[in-house]
């Protein structure tokens, strides 16, 4: 079983006193900008910074520690030659404003990451500017924006989702400045098409969609509500966040999506880092093309360019052409996986996903809310076991640490009580999930103090976040 | 099939479960919308793949291949071996967002000191663990500005680069925020002071002061564009080259209220413009608007030390619409790069690091003025990049030096239409004095002709 280490390790400004001494400032400098006294940075050994920050790994779990079923993230296993060749300085050492004759493979990855995710969506175009999931959403409202005023339709102010929405995807709405209109889901956990009806109008831009939705659930009606959406003159947006559920096997575009983000660093494989470097690609049908952001990225011949002169364009969303390194980690894992490997992934995903649910339910302790097919991911219920034992969601994904498991997704989505929502993704042997269902199992039947007093077996207890937000300590300043 | 471990027993799995076909998984999914196959090749090797990314590495000239002294905010920086080995720790590389703080307190330890070392070189209270990049940090906090203030507008200089101009009029559109920009001195190349004074009242949010400048330029008057700022009760924001403040004073020490920047320069490598690193600091008393993800000191129920994501009210899992920013995947890998990198250099590798960039910059400058029909376009005192006038055409003058295994500076009179024939050079401690009499005898030939 998986063990933590557990050092009382110091922070780096404990691990040697910084003096106070002044500065050595070359003449040239104005003096009002003159530097007076040295930053308060520790000047440390080389040996020192390594053991510290190796003490730190040791206290941190990752996919390649263990499963880390996290729903709505599909924290799969990350090949180690994607990270080997993105390091290579022929592709790391190189200025976005080069001359474009000497970043022609740049270009290309660039150019042909496009073209793979147009065919692996079924979409027209593509930009890989978004620099995470929420940019790319950010900029598919913009997009929407962009649209519906071109065609001169300034009262489309509305956008749609459901009450099973990702978080991101209300407060991308807000950031861009649209009204946001929330409708319930039905008893099946899909989307409920009176409501629908009832919330479209000639004051709707966009409604936005996850599908399958977070439940895992696919919306098995969605011909009918990207006809409903388009009759009403709005455009129809895909949350790619869950689309490793069906890659390889069927399209947002083919189900009438006029914009679609994708996540690389979910479904392509890329590492999250610990909450980044990520990257947000944004497709679009070609109605939309006109504004994508600049530069574009063509091909004349065989000379790949950029492409400034985009009159109807955006703009930038950030700065330069986008996450690189994280594009061209993707590039490698989808020409490593080829279309028989991707349509593979998604239905061990959704393999795995089935096999634990119908393991777990069968087992009994947690219930199984709406409809019983799923897809890559499902959404458990405690609520049974926070009434008769007083357990709750929060307290299982505690004590899954103790037996060395990461814990699922909890309390989300906000529509099923005591959620725990689960992924394990196609990276996962049998043996792995058996060992994740029995540990389920076994918590539900525990003592259940021992289960509220956990977690043990990591490098601290339960940690006190209500306290971290009620008197925020942010820095070592402020200690 | 690779990294698909259940691939060779998905039949015995199904059986587990009463199917027969994998179809069956599917079967809610009108058959309408189903493809056949993707029109994309089948799978590679990983020896093909190799090999194929090795043929599109080639058609590439990285720093090594061909010196670049081109600016535009991003340089080549030396990264010590130091930052591979811990940032390759697959314990923190192929982790989530820490939500999980007791499975997390190695990464959320050393995000806490990178807010820690981010404030102390901002001078600034608190800092956030990062956005995705400089460029994107100002609009979230022009954003910020908006909400402290509750007023629609704010001021930029034009001194600033092309991209952080679109990327804020993409940020503000859906708000209704109005930025009016501020003209910059021509002669000098610093925001004009006296266009600051006719543009500030009472209904302006914040001002941003880039320095050094888009054009590389110190913005010496801070104390002076801080009282104006300040005595008009707007919020001040500066924007800085974190390599800069080894010598340059912190922001803080002129009273910023929010300080942003590019990171990516602390130990982070180029990489094509991305991954990137948006630093974001600003005063306590507006730790309740911060945007992004902020990681507090707390302790577990025994008492002991440890480590969390602390405001997690602000965010877009809890407050939803209502949000302070829509952020939640940010950039974490650079962020610990960074506190690496600035764990092994401290504060007096930083001073020497800072030294070393101006006094590179001033010595490319004065060789580059030295030939005849080049000069220096603006007489501010720059740091490591500057704006050259040429007499000649300047797009003749870049690829003739291609020619030689030189990339020159970045021709920029695309977005500045008043600076025509003018380029912008950059320089870091990786250029040597024999990089620098290279470019500039290439330079004297290219422009003799």
């Amino acid at each position: 079983m998986y063990r933590f280490a557990n050092y009382n390790e110091p922070l780096i400004n404990e691990l040697v006193k910084s003096k106070k001494e002044k500065c050595k400032i070359p003449n040239l400098l104005p003096s009002s900008l003159k530097r007076k006294e040295k930053i308060n940075i520790p000047n440390l050994d080389e040996t020192q910074v390594v053991r510290h920050f190796h003490h730190l790994s040791q206290m941190n779990y990752g996919i390649d520690t263990g499963i880390y079923p996290l729903g709505s993230c599909t924290m799969k296993y990350n090949p180690k030659i994607c990270e080997e060749i993105a390091s290579w300085d022929d592709f790391t050492n190189i200025h976005p404003f080069q001359d474009e004759s000497t970043i022609q493979g740049n270009l290309q990855i660039m150019f042909e990451l496009e073209r793979m995710l147009c065919e692996i969506t079924g979409m027209d175009f593509f930009t890989l500017q978004p620099a995470a999931g929420a940019h790319g959403e950010f900029l598919g409202m913009l997009l929407t924006r962009a649209y519906h005023e071109f065609n001169r339709n300034f009262e489309r102010n509305e956008v749609i989702l459901p009450d099973t929405a990702h978080g991101t995807n209300p407060a991308s709405v807000a950031m861009a400045g649209y009204k946001l209109v929330e409708i319930s889901s039905t008893k099946n956990g899909t989307v409920d098409i009176d409501m629908l009806k009832h919330a479209l109008s000639n004051k709707t831009a966009c409604f936005m969609l996850t599908n399958p939705n977070t439940l895992g659930i696919f919306e098995d009606e969605i011909l009918e509500i990207s006809k409903l959406v388009h009759d009403a003159g709005a455009l129809l947006y895909y949350d790619g966040a869950n689309i490793n559920a069906i890659i390889g096997r069927e399209r947002p575009g083919d189900m009438g999506f006029d914009i679609v983000h994708l996540n690389l660093h979910k479904t392509f494989s890329t590492p999250h880092g610990g909450g980044g470097p990520g990257s947000g690609p944004v497709g679009v049908k070609i109605n939309l093309e006109k504004f994508l952001p600049i530069p574009r990225i063509c091909k004349n011949k065989n000379r790949f360019f950029f492409d400034y002169d985009v009159p109807d364009s955006i703009g930038k969303i950030k700065g330069f052409y986008g996450n690189f390194s994280v594009l061209l980690k993707a590039y490698i894992y989808i020409i490593m996986m080829g279309k028989d490997g991707l349509k593979e992934t998604s239905e061990i995903a959704v393999l795995n996903s089935n096999y634990m649910k119908e393991k777990i339910i069968n087992i009994g302790g947690y219930e199984l809310p709406y409809k019983k097919l799923r897809k890559h991911e499902f959404v458990l219920s405690c609520n049974k076991l926070k009434q008769e034992k007083n357990i709750r969601a929060m307290d299982i994904a505690k004590r899954l640490l103790d037996y060395g498991f990461h814990p699922p997704t909890i309390y989300f989505p906000l529509i099923v009580k005591e959620a725990l929502m689960i992924e394990p993704t196609e990276s996962e042997t049998k043996q792995e999930l058996d060992r994740y269902i029995n540990a389920l199992v076994k918590i539900a039947n525990e003592d259940p103090d021992v289960v509220r007093n956990s977690p043990n077996n990591t490098p601290v207890k339960r940690v006190d976040e209500v306290g971290a937000t009620k008197n925020p300590i942010l820095t070592w300043k402020m200690i | 099939m690779k990294f698909i471990p259940n691939s060779k027993i998905k039949d015995s799995m199904l059986k587990d479960i009463g199917l027969n076909d994998i179809e069956e998984l599917f079967s809610d999914i009108p058959k309408k919308i189903g493809i056949k196959e993707l029109d994309l090749p089948k799978g590679l090797s990983q020896l093909e793949t190799n090999q194929k990314l090795r043929g599109i590495a080639k058609k590439n000239k990285s720093f090594h291949d061909i010196i670049s002294f081109i600016g535009g905010g991003i340089k080549p920086h030396y990264i010590p071996s130091v930052i591979k080995t811990i940032i390759s720790r697959a314990e923190f590389y192929t982790a989530y967002t820490p939500y999980q703080s007791e499975a997390s307190q190695g990464f959320l330890q050393s995000m806490f000191e990178y807010q820690s070392i981010i404030s102390e070189i901002m001078g600034m209270d608190i800092a956030n663990c990062s956005l995705y990049d400089g460029v994107t940090a100002l609009s979230e906090a022009v954003l910020m500005c908006t909400r402290i203030k509750k007023k629609k507008t704010f001021l930029i200089p034009g001194n600033i680069s092309w991209e952080k101009k679109s990327v804020l009029k993409n940020y503000t559109k859906g708000p209704e925020i109005k930025i009016k920009e501020i003209a910059y001195d021509k002669k000098t190349g610093k925001i004009d002071l006296i266009e600051l004074k006719n543009h500030i009242d009472e209904d302006i949010s914040g001002v941003y002061l880039e320095n050094p400048n888009f054009f590389g330029i110190f913005e010496d008057d801070v104390n002076e564009i801080s009282e104006i700022v300040k005595g008009s009760g707007s919020l001040f924001v500066v924007g800085v080259d974190p390599i800069s403040l080894g010598i340059v004073k912190s922001p803080g020490d002129y009273y910023a209220d929010i300080v942003i920047g590019e990171g990516r320069s602390f130990g982070n490598p180029m990489d094509f413009g991305g991954s990137s690193l948006g630093i974001f600091a600003c005063k306590k008393e507006f730790l309740r608007q911060i945007p992004g993800r902020v990681i507090g000191l707390t302790k577990d129920k025994e008492g002991k030390r440890a480590f969390c994501m602390a405001l997690q009210t602000r965010e877009q899992h809890i407050r939803r619409g209502k949000a302070t920013s829509n952020i939640c995947t940010n950039e974490g890998l650079c962020a610990l790069a960074s506190t690496t990198y600035l764990s092994w250099l401290g504060s007096d590798g930083l001073e020497y690091l800072s030294k070393t960039n101006f006094e590179k910059g001033h010595r490319l400058a004065k060789r580059i003025e030295s030939l005849d029909s080049l000069e220096k376009v603006f007489t501010g005192i720059h740091f490591n990049e500057f704006v050259i006038k040429s007499e000649k055409d300047a797009n003749i003058i870049i690829k003739k030096l291609l020619k030689k295994g030189i990339q020159g500076g970045l021709i920029i009179d695309k977005w500045y239409p008043e600076l025509k024939n003018c380029m912008l050079f950059g320089v870091s401690e990786l250029h040597s004095n024999d990089d620098i009499e290279k470019l500039v005898s290439a330079l004297k030939e290219v422009t003799n002709v």
